[in-house]
């Protein structure tokens, strides 16, 4: 094991977070804090309760996912992008390492922050609705697990991605829509049906209604079927991520 | 001399079908400068790449201290320092953060003195807190230096390193490169400056077309390919060559008062005694007379256009 190899790119990535807080942590923690000021307080106020939960605390496992698959995404892309980008990469590339010690540095960097602004949402949540988190443990694990699938998930489009533009679309057009179609502002019991099916067709649904039941045991999905969804949809990850660093896909010639 | 590099059979193809690499056959001695002449692209940064395992080679193989790259990757990838030819660098981290960096990132211990020795030898120990955006182009060429030498490589490559330096730096370069040499670093050098290779290599070796033409001392080089022009200052101005000489390889400059005869240096016979004596009996008269061996650059422009 490199240990000092995954430790320089852990802390190098670490250090490009410190470096650009502002855009890393200050910008998605303010952002979230406005959801919950518009929806939690203002328009919350004048919701009715989802299964016996105000809005406000309703709405905070979705925002935190939302904030936790954006930034882990955007994190482990842009961190396997940029050396690309630079030109850098050939300092990995030709380094003493391993792949899993490539992935521990990058991916383990990205998940890293991506928790860290995780817990900063939760704590920020805590100042404006009540909250009640019934299953601590259950929860953190559902947090580790998400920012490392979507940390790996994002490693890929870095991987794949040839120029900016390709970098923010899958998060823009594909992520994003997923996430707010995914039960963050409401219980897809709400929604109609035929709604409801296609629905089940979103993995973000499963994330957010497993992370819910860790708080408030109250979910759409049964908690089970929640984590069977995202260890597969984290052993798809590892395959695909696997397959781009043993053929050098788009990283070697 | 041991072997610290054995290129076997080595083939590049990209995935266009171009064929970068053909067949290359090389071995680098430890603690020798090699350098590695060729136009542009004549595939010695593949070549090179494929050694450090930027590139996967479509066959052969390639052996660092006997150890083969793939099956044994950890080991002589440590072996390996690379300087590339961009200008590749972390642009928003200082100096000291980048080199550090790539300390580690070849499974070495931080060790403060050698990064501090490194930077104080390539004099950016005063910039170690500067951001690399901040920097010249030579200077970030330094950096890129240091970083290669952080992790103690036996083996460095050095590939084009002073492409857009100015001439101090060059002269500077070299002489760090030459005590990189003096402490046991084996060293492969590519460069578009001819003179570089003529001032540093002890081997040369000349790729084109994926293909490498020659490798040989450079002394032995220059003698079995270079020619030499004797050159007579002549006291009377010529507007023609001579009839009685025409038997010889001789030119007249433009205004006629220098007569120069190119002949192969390594031959017994070169004939200029011969030619000097029918100089005598033509009657044609010098004041001066000397010569001139042929630099590398002008076997090498010999050797690429044969090939």
């Amino acid at each position: 094991m490199n240990f000092y190899a995954v430790r320089a790119i852990f802390y190098f990535e670490m250090a490009r977070t410190w470096r650009t807080i502002a855009q890393s942590i200050a910008s998605p923690v303010i952002s979230t804090t406005l959801y919950f000021v518009v929806f939690g307080s203002a328009i919350g106020s004048r919701i009715s309760e989802i299964d016996g939960i105000s809005y406000g605390s309703f709405i905070v496992p979705g925002l935190i996912m939302l904030s936790i698959l954006t930034e882990s995404i955007s994190n482990a892309s842009f961190g396997i992008y940029f050396p690309k980008f630079t030109g850098t990469i050939y300092e990995i590339l030709s380094a003493p390492i391993s792949y899993v010690e490539i992935l521990l540095g990058y991916v383990g960097a990205a998940a890293t922050k991506s928790i860290i602004l995780g817990m900063l949402i939760l704590g920020t949540a805590s100042l404006f609705v009540p909250l009640e988190i019934r299953h601590p443990f259950l929860m953190f694990f559902f947090l580790v697990l998400t920012a490392v699938t979507f940390s790996l998930f994002g490693f890929i489009i870095g991987v794949w991605a040839d120029g900016f533009e390709k970098l923010q679309i899958i998060p823009m057009l594909i992520i994003t829509p997923l996430t707010f179609l995914g039960g963050s502002f409401y219980s897809i019991n709400m929604l109609p049906e035929f709604w409801q099916k296609v629905s089940l067709f979103n993995p973000v649904v499963y994330l957010i209604s497993g992370f819910r039941w860790s708080f408030y045991e109250k979910s759409d999905i049964r908690l089970s079927v929640s984590l069977v969804m995202i260890l597969v949809f984290l052993s798809v990850c590892i395959i695909l991520v696997r397959w781009i660093l043993k053929t050098g896909y788009r990283l070697k010639s | 001399m041991s072997t610290i590099l054995s290129v076997k059979n080595l083939n590049k193809i990209y995935a266009g079908g171009f064929q970068a690499l053909k067949n290359i056959n090389l071995d680098i001695r430890k603690g020798e400068i090699f350098a590695l002449l060729g136009p542009n692209g004549a595939g010695k940064t593949t070549l090179i790449s494929a050694i450090c395992g930027i590139v996967n080679p479509t066959s052969g193989q390639i052996l660092v201290n006997d150890h083969d790259i793939n099956e044994n990757f950890r080991l002589t990838r440590t072996l390996i320092g690379l300087v590339p030819q961009e200008l590749s660098v972390e642009t928003f981290e200082p100096v000291w953060d980048t080199v550090n960096f790539s300390r580690g990132l070849f499974g070495m211990a931080p060790n403060r003195k050698h990064i501090e020795s490194i930077l104080k030898k390539l004099t950016l120990w005063d910039k170690r807190n500067n951001r690399i955006m901040t920097l010249s182009g030579g200077m970030k060429r330094r950096v890129m230096i240091a970083k290669a030498l952080s992790h103690e490589p036996q083996l460095l490559f050095l590939d084009e390193p002073t492409a857009g330096v100015d001439v101090e730096l060059r002269k500077d370069m070299w002489n760090q490169v030459k005590e990189l040499k003096d402490m046991g670093v084996t060293i492969i050098l590519t460069t578009h400056y001819i003179d570089e290779a003529e001032e540093m290599a002890d081997r040369i070796g000349v790729i084109n077309k994926g293909e490498i033409i020659v490798t040989e001392n450079k002394r032995k080089l220059m003698q079995k390919f270079g020619r030499k022009k004797l050159t007579l200052d002549l006291n009377e101005p010529f507007n023609a060559i001579p009839d009685q000489l025409t038997r010889w390889d001789l030119s007249l400059n433009d205004d006629g008062t220098q007569m120069s005869y190119t002949y192969d240096s390594s031959k017994e016979d070169n004939g200029i005694s011969e030619l000097l004596a029918e100089l005598s009996l033509a009657g044609i008269s010098y004041k001066d007379v000397h010569t001139k061996q042929s630099s590398l650059e002008e076997i090498f422009i010999q050797l690429v256009h044969a090939s």
